[in-house]
């Protein structure tokens, strides 16, 4: 049996990236940052490719952003996505982005949409839950392990202090993290076919916007460390007793 | 403007992280004149509950539901929303955990609110309602307005202490409409490590990288942890050989942790793992290299060799509790 899945990715800056704010603090500078696949999405793009690989799978990944994402958006083409939809516009807020990726569900009819546990600029944690509202079907997150037998999915799912093991049928919706599958990294014949895959280009539609952004913060700067003596590691005790007053 | 909080219950016990969800409810009722309903859903024995109406809640409502003592998102979502409904809320407040920010999802989607989620302030209301979130895994805030009438709030720990001066709550049962779609998954099996602090909920959280070279080494961590009353973590190529469980693997990919005070033993302190505990009060680290990017995030450090170091702390932690 081929599948249809879905791999929602978003285009985010590297992990390493300096953070900071323009225009007064309303937008986010994007001098001089590396763009990647969302590592969760990473995660969930993968686990698509293995499917592919061991069982038959068709692959579309899905981006809400602008034209700049598309770099991003053939990385994981490269990577072994068949095709690719991008829905042109900011992705302003979840419930925004969450309503066209039900949309192109809708159209799509995929047996599976996979996403990461989270974006690692928003940290929402919330986008497959609400595709998966929308189109009525079980979401599932953080899912740690995936696995086909026909209509049937096997999930390892982390809760807090253990993973619990579940069944659901198809279709679902699931965010993705380690260890499901390991990362993978373009190879030069990946690099070479994802130019001419196909990426449509899809308007989005309209939604009333709940949520707005204000304003940027950055946490205030970090003090010095204070070194305690390591022949004397009580005084680390007695500070973080007296001075810091957390024990 | 009635506020509805839901309630975690792990293992039969109300989680802490949802008592500062009650009390947050209960800080922002002060200024809206609330009343502050809890929610809570399974079977769980009512003298458990006794500490939701001290943190703040003036009404318990009870879905009495053994199905429910398992996590399933989708029903959870549909009594949620329902108590959102009935209880005339409008503004649904959740403790941030693996479970909640999709349900909350679910939720939001189902009752038309605005959602923000990662919240780590009480909302400013003096011109609308304004809340701050905490963005790019820790390194920035962002300022949201929520325009919606209803509105959900996923809020991170610490943000609020838990109040103990309210008093008992009337516990109230109510009945859901549950569809059979919301019953469809099957939980086979669930793995829980015993007796064990939760990660997310410790107040204290001792962490070893992979500087304490082997699992075998672990006892004088989980020592020092014992002593100060601490849950145990981990950096993750730690938790990918093995050596500990996946689930104490602490940073970007892994847990994001909190607490009052988080010690640091053996980890360089890459980005990657100080993702996970940037928001924490204190962050200590104790390394032999002194150049290693921990010291730089750190408010207090040792440089010396763990080995050394560690067995005199937990002594001195023992001293101190004497
Ligand atoms: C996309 C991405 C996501 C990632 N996500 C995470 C994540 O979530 N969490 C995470 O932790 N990592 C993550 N990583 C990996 C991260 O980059 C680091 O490789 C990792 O955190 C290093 O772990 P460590 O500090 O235990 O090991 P090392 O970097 O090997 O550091 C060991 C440290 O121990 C010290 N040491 C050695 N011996 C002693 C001794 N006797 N006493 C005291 N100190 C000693 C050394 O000086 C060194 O600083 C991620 C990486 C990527 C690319
Ligand atoms: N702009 C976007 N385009 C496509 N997928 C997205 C976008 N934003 C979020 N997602 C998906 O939703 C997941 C959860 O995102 P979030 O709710 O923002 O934490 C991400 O890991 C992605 O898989």
């Amino acid at each position: 049996m081929s599948i249809k899945i879905l791999v929602c990715i978003t285009h985010v800056p590297d992990t390493t990236s300096k953070i900071s704010f323009t225009d007064s603090d309303t937008k986010f500078d994007k001098n001089g940052v590396q763009y990647i696949i969302g590592p969760y999405d990473d995660y969930a793009l993968a686990r698509a490719v293995e499917i592919k690989e061991s069982g038959g799978a068709s692959i579309t990944v899905l981006n809400v952003g602008l034209a700049e994402t598309e770099p991003t958006i053939r990385k994981a083409l490269a990577i072994g996505a068949d095709e690719a939809i991008r829905v042109n516009a900011e992705p302003v807020d979840s419930f925004f982005v969450a309503t066209q990726i039900a949309e192109v569900a809708k159209e799509g009819n995929y047996d599976m949409i996979l996403m990461g546990r989270e974006s690692i600029d928003f940290n929402s944690g919330v986008v497959h839950g609400m595709v998966g509202e929308m189109l009525g079907l079980p979401s599932f997150s953080p899912v740690m392990k995936l696995e086909l037998n026909g209509e049937e999915v096997s999930m390892t799912r982390e809760i807090e202090g253990g993973k619990d093991h579940l069944k659901a049928k198809l279709p679902i919706v699931a965010g993705c993290q380690e260890p499901i599958a390991e990362w993978r990294i373009p190879n030069m014949r990946g690099i070479m076919t994802a130019r001419t895959k196909p990426l449509n280009v899809k308007e989005p539609v309209s939604v009333e916007q709940h949520v707005k952004t204000e304003k940027f913060e950055l946490p205030p700067p970090k003090g010095q460390c204070k070194l305690v003596d390591p022949e004397h590691p009580e005084e680390l005790i007695k500070l973080l007793q007296n001075e810091a007053k957390v024990l | 403007m009635a506020i509805l909080v839901f309630v975690e219950i792990a293992d039969g016990i109300v989680k802490k992280s949802s008592l500062e969800a009650v009390s947050y409810g209960a800080e922002l009722a002060s200024n809206t004149s609330g009343p502050v309903t809890a929610l809570v859903l399974g079977s769980v024995s009512e003298d458990k509950l006794e500490a939701v109406g001290k943190s703040g809640a003036e009404k318990i409502l009870l879905v009495e539901d053994e199905r429910l003592n398992q996590p399933l998102v989708s029903a959870y979502a549909t009594a949620i929303a329902q108590a959102f409904e009935k209880s005339d809320s409008k503004t649904l407040i959740l403790a941030k955990s693996a479970l909640s920010d999709i349900v909350a999802a679910k939720v939001a989607v189902k009752t038309g609110a605005g959602i923000v989620t990662n919240v780590s302030s009480l909302p400013d209301l003096s011109n609308g309602f304004h809340v701050q979130r905490s963005i790019y895994t820790g390194k920035a805030f962002e300022n949201v307005s929520v325009k919606s009438e209803k509105k959900v709030l996923g809020i991170r720990k610490n943000v609020v202490q838990i109040k103990e001066d309210g008093s008992s709550s009337v516990i109230e049962k109510l009945a859901v409409d549950f569809s059979d779609k919301d019953f469809t998954t099957n939980i086979e099996k669930t793995e829980k490590a015993e007796g064990d602090i939760l990660l997310t909920e410790a107040e204290i959280v001792v962490s070893g990288g992979r500087g304490l070279k082997g699992p075998e080494n672990w006892g004088m961590i989980e020592e020092l942890a014992k002593e100060l009353g601490a849950a145990t973590g981990c950096s993750k190529p730690v938790s990918d050989m093995e050596w500990r469980p996946h689930h104490e693997h602490v940073g970007q990919t892994g847990v994001k942790v909190s607490p009052n005070l988080y010690i640091a033993i053996g980890i360089s302190g890459a980005i990657q793992h100080l993702a996970g505990v940037n928001s924490s009060k204190v962050l200590v680290a104790i390394n032999k290299d002194p150049d290693a990017p921990f010291f730089k995030a750190a408010d207090y450090g040792i440089v010396g060799d763990a080995f050394e170091v560690v067995p005199k702390l937990t002594e001195a932690v023992k001293a101190l509790k004497n």
